[in-house]
């Protein structure tokens, strides 16, 4: 499963895990209980967050051969050779997505700890449903937590980048 | 405009405040590249960890660190002992006559809550800090365990501290209550109780420390308070000014990251090392052993007139403020201020005591013990109604207050009191009754209001300093030392310089959260920053706006009268002077091109025991919210169908922001409504994850309009009103008069779980 394997003098083992991080090979030497989310921001990728350490947050949400997983439960070695996308991969200053756009317009954010999770969460739903309802998108995000928004401006947000038209139910 | 320097405090045709500006900081964010406390590493950085108490209340009879050193990796273990100065003074009000108990960086002899520090360990890395964290060897001795408030104030209670379990108690007596009662037609009784909550910030308490070149340990932390240096400085006895302290952004604070979390500990491993130490809490740290939410226990007795008048309230709270003092005194004086509510009464007793137990400790989170009393007061509003066959709504409106009253506690209200406003927002915006998903569900609607002070107590003689300045490119800084938690405090000043300096939000960077390199400008705490920040960065681009025409006075000739500042820069008979050109003209002609000023909150004397000043908080903000739900009354589950929360912010610095401050209030107040609580079995927390911790979810969380009242007036900057603590207070009461309206009988314990809420719904039935 894994390219090499080294045993060091104090008992501990290393091993080089590979794979794609938002379209680039990287490899790197870690120890194989690092989870993925302390594998990526140690290659330099911190906008994948700890939020909760358990899995029940999602402020650690990135996507694995396109599926968003909870890189704090998710063990290095287990993405070996596999395509890990992160927020970094989203867009950049001088172009930022449409969904960061978004975000940026409907306040979609405050603190910001949480929003590269729900980024990475909105990725994958739209690329499965490119017009998701409103329904879908909150059903979709009610994996993940924010404390400050109260969720509503980030269900706007991915809305108008699906053009879903809004529901009775949301803001006039 | 033809004047020559307009007064700016009137937001009226403003360019950029009042509008919803995107916020500075959101596009970095959303990229991922806002580098949080825990984001930084510095080459050669150890790894701290605390040794924390698994009981919660004991003797300590000896320590040992040999074991834990052994383990290769270890570099130091640090017990009470090893710091310099152990204490922390505890700075809150308490009774009279008795010092408080500080609390301390480590245990040395007694542990007295689940999770009270014992220990530092500090290791190359977190594998080393894991081994030789379970391998400090501490025995404790278990003492009996104080965990009701109320049975801790009993005689024959164990003591947390010596001296007994009483911590601080606040009184009001204005009018003649008694008298009051004894000819009042309509007497209305409550009990009411409130649980522990977590702030349950998505970002755990994070920070690294290193030293410098010039000897000053730096320390780089998720903190709502960089003045904190004074006090870490004092822990490792050092001069104040060798400790400096940033705040990059944070991810959440809420009032959690108000008292110290990581820093003294950095501080002590980066001393006690010589190298970088980053720190950071894991979740069931935060979760156990940070302070929390004071639970309370309210009895109110009201008497009313026939017509709905309030005539007097009889009030008793005890609240328990868990082992150390913390904030504790100070939440209850907030309890007490506001344990009337938004209403006029000229009889009121208050007595409210804060008590010792083993629980966690309670300390600030948003609302700041103005939230605990709206489920009482809201409560009885609506029994005074009920009992006296009136509309709930009118004897709101009839007994709100106005400007010009004072509130029981004495302080005259100086600004609007828009309350019927706020309640005729919601109530127009609510929409009609929805129909109920099935004959089992019923749909109720409620109502809830409050008042919520805003900025620091009289006091305090709160201050706070902005620096603003422009650049040769004809750019504009701001220095000032605000945190900002995410609730938008820097772009807000950026905003308000912007539109003073006539210069596109985009020129303006603002440089915060800095102790050493930014002015200081006091915690962002207590709904203060904008109001306090927010004005010195107002006074200070005034000043600067004058001295940068008095440089186009003196470059080009043309007198003051003629000129004014225009998009990029000064408008002249002879055209605009770009910005950067008049920079250059000041710096020709020996004039300044910045400005620092300093706004001073009014100030007063410290109030008594018996609580009666003129002057105690700087303003108050008042709102209403209402709601719709539907509960299940096989189930007893409660589904907020549609809410809509409505508050007086004077002036919208950012409209969006406000609605976001807003919107995540209520959604955090559904959580305290209906959901969250922390568990305890005899001072043992049981709460240690977010899967044992319901945090509302996106599913969860009913539609919510919000409805920005702007009355104009406030004692913020364009008479802006502070917004970040008031929109959590009604929410609780708010569910509950909906629950009430659905099934006939009115929850009086948080949360509203499904078990009391059935016994709502038998009680209903029953009537």
């Amino acid at each position: 499963m894994t390219d090499e394997e080294r045993h060091d003098g104090d008992g501990s083992t290393r091993l080089t895990v590979s794979y794609g991080i938002n379209g680039k090979v990287s490899a790197r030497e870690i120890d194989p209980s690092e989870s993925l989310l302390d594998d990526l921001r140690a290659r330099g990728f911190t906008g994948a967050h700890a939020g909760c350490e358990h899995g029940v947050c999602g402020a650690c949400t990135v996507l694995v051969d396109g599926e968003p997983v909870r890189s704090c439960i998710v063990l290095s070695v287990q993405v070996q050779g596999a395509a890990v996308e992160t927020v970094e991969g989203l867009g950049t200053v001088d172009r930022p997505s449409d969904l960061q756009q978004a975000f940026s317009q409907c306040r979609g954010l405050q603190c910001g700890f949480c929003t590269p999770g729900f980024l990475m969460l909105a990725t994958a739903l739209l690329r499965r449903d490119p017009t998701p309802d409103h329904e879908a998108i909150r059903e979709a995000v009610s994996s993940n937590l924010c404390r400050c928004t109260g969720y509503h401006s980030i269900v706007e947000a991915i809305g108008r980048v699906s053009g879903t038209p809004r529901s009775s139910h949301d803001r006039g | 405009m033809t004047e020559t320097l307009p007064s700016t405090a009137d937001a009226r045709g403003t360019r950029v405040v009042n509008h919803g500006v995107k916020r500075q900081d959101s596009l970095e964010k959303l990229l991922g590249k806002t580098r949080y406390a825990g984001d930084f590493d510095v080459a050669g950085q150890l790894h701290a960890r605390l040794v924390r108490s698994p009981v919660p209340s004991a003797r300590i009879v000896s320590r040992d660190a040999t074991a834990a050193m052994d383990v290769p990796g270890v570099v130091a273990v640090l017990f009470g002992e090893d710091v310099p100065n152990n204490d922390i003074p505890t700075n809150t009000a308490g009774i009279k006559g008795r010092p408080l108990p500080p609390s301390w960086v480590l245990a040395v002899d007694r542990v007295r809550y689940h999770g009270e520090p014992v220990a530092l360990v500090v290791a190359e890395n977190t594998r080393a800090l894991a081994a030789a964290e379970a391998l400090v060897d501490v025995e404790y001795d278990v003492l009996p365990v104080v965990s009701d408030p109320e049975a801790a104030l009993e005689h024959d209670s164990s003591e947390v501290h010596e001296g007994g379990n009483l911590l601080s108690q606040w009184r009001i007596d204005r009018g003649d209550v008694d008298g009051a009662f004894a000819d009042a037609p309509i007497i209305v009784e409550g009990r009411y109780e409130a649980q522990v909550v977590d702030h349950a910030y998505l970002e755990p308490e994070t920070g690294i420390g290193w030293l410098d070149d010039e000897g000053v340990i730096n320390i780089r932390v998720s903190t709502q308070e960089i003045e904190h240096y004074r006090r870490i400085a004092r822990v490792v006895g050092l001069p104040d000014a060798k400790v400096r302290v940033q705040a990059p952004y944070l991810g959440g604070g809420f009032g959690g990251k108000e008292d110290m979390t990581v820093e003294p500990y950095i501080a002590l491993a980066v001393l006690r090392t010589g190298r970088p130490v980053k720190m950071v809490w894991s979740r069931q740290e935060s979760l156990t052993a940070r302070a929390k939410r004071h639970p309370v226990r309210m009895h109110y007795r009201t008497a009313a007139a026939a017509d709905g008048t309030l005539l007097a309230h009889d009030i008793q709270i005890v609240s328990d403020a868990g082992a150390y003092p913390l904030l504790s005194g100070f939440v209850l004086l907030y309890i007490t201020l506001n344990a009337a509510g938004p209403y006029r009464c000229d009889n009121v007793r208050v007595h409210s005591r804060a008590a010792y137990t083993n629980n966690t400790p309670g300390s600030a989170f948003r609302g700041f013990g103005g939230m605990q009393p709206v489920l009482a007061y809201e409560a009885q509003i609506d029994k005074v109604a009920d009992a006296a066959g009136l509309d709930r709504v009118e004897v709101r409106k009839a007994n709100a207050f106005e400007a010009g009253d004072r509130i029981p506690a004495g302080q005259r209200i100086d600004t609007a009191v828009w309350l019927p406003q706020c309640i005729d927002a919601v109530l127009d915006a609510i929409g009609p009754r929805p129909v109920p998903s099935s004959p089992e569900h019923r749909v109720g609607l409620g109502l809830a209001c409050n008042v919520q002070p805003y900025g620091r107590v009289a006091w305090m003689n709160d201050s706070a300093s902005a620096w603003v300045g422009c650049e040769r490119d004809g750019g504009v800084v701001v220095r000032c030392g605000v945190p900002d938690v995410g609730g938008g405090q820097v772009s807000s000043l950026a905003q308000i310089a912007a539109e003073v300096l006539h210069v596109p939000l985009e020129k303006v960077t603002v440089h915060f959260g800095d102790s050493a390199r930014t002015p200081l400008a006091g915690r962002t705490t207590a709904t203060r920053q904008l109001y306090m920040s927010g004005n010195a960065v107002l006074s200070a681009a005034e000043e600067l706006r004058a001295q940068l025409v008095q440089g186009v006075v003196k470059g080009t000739g043309h007198g003051a009268a003629d000129l004014t500042l225009a998009e990029g820069g000064v408008l002249t008979p002879d055209g605009v002077v770009p910005l950067a050109e008049v920079v250059a003209m000041c710096m020709a002609n020996g004039v300044a091109i910045n400005a620092m000023k300093t706004y001073f909150a009014p100030t007063g004397e410290p109030v008594r025991e018996l609580v009666d000043s003129e002057r105690i908080v700087p303003d108050f903000t008042f709102g209403a919210h209402a709601a719709y739900v539907e509960v299940d009354t096989r189930t007893g589950e409660v589904r907020p169908l549609r809410y809509v929360a409505a508050h007086d912010v004077g002036r919208a610095i950012n409209p969006l922001s406000v609605r976001g401050q807003i919107e995540g209030a209520v959604v955090q107040g559904l959580g305290y409504a209906l959901s969250e609580r922390i568990v305890y079995d005899e001072g043992v927390n049981l709460t240690g994850a977010f899967y044992q911790y319901a945090i509302p979810t996106a599913a969860d969380c009913p539609e919510i309009e919000v409805k920005i009242l702007e009355s104009g007036e406030g004692v913020g900057p364009f008479h802006a009103r502070g917004i970040g603590e008031p929109p959590i207070g009604p929410c609780a009461a708010t569910i509950a008069s909906a629950v009430e309206d659905a099934v006939g009988a009115r929850p009086t314990t948080l949360p509203m779980l499904a078990e009391t809420v059935l016994a709502c719904v038998d009680e209903g039935a029953a009537r």
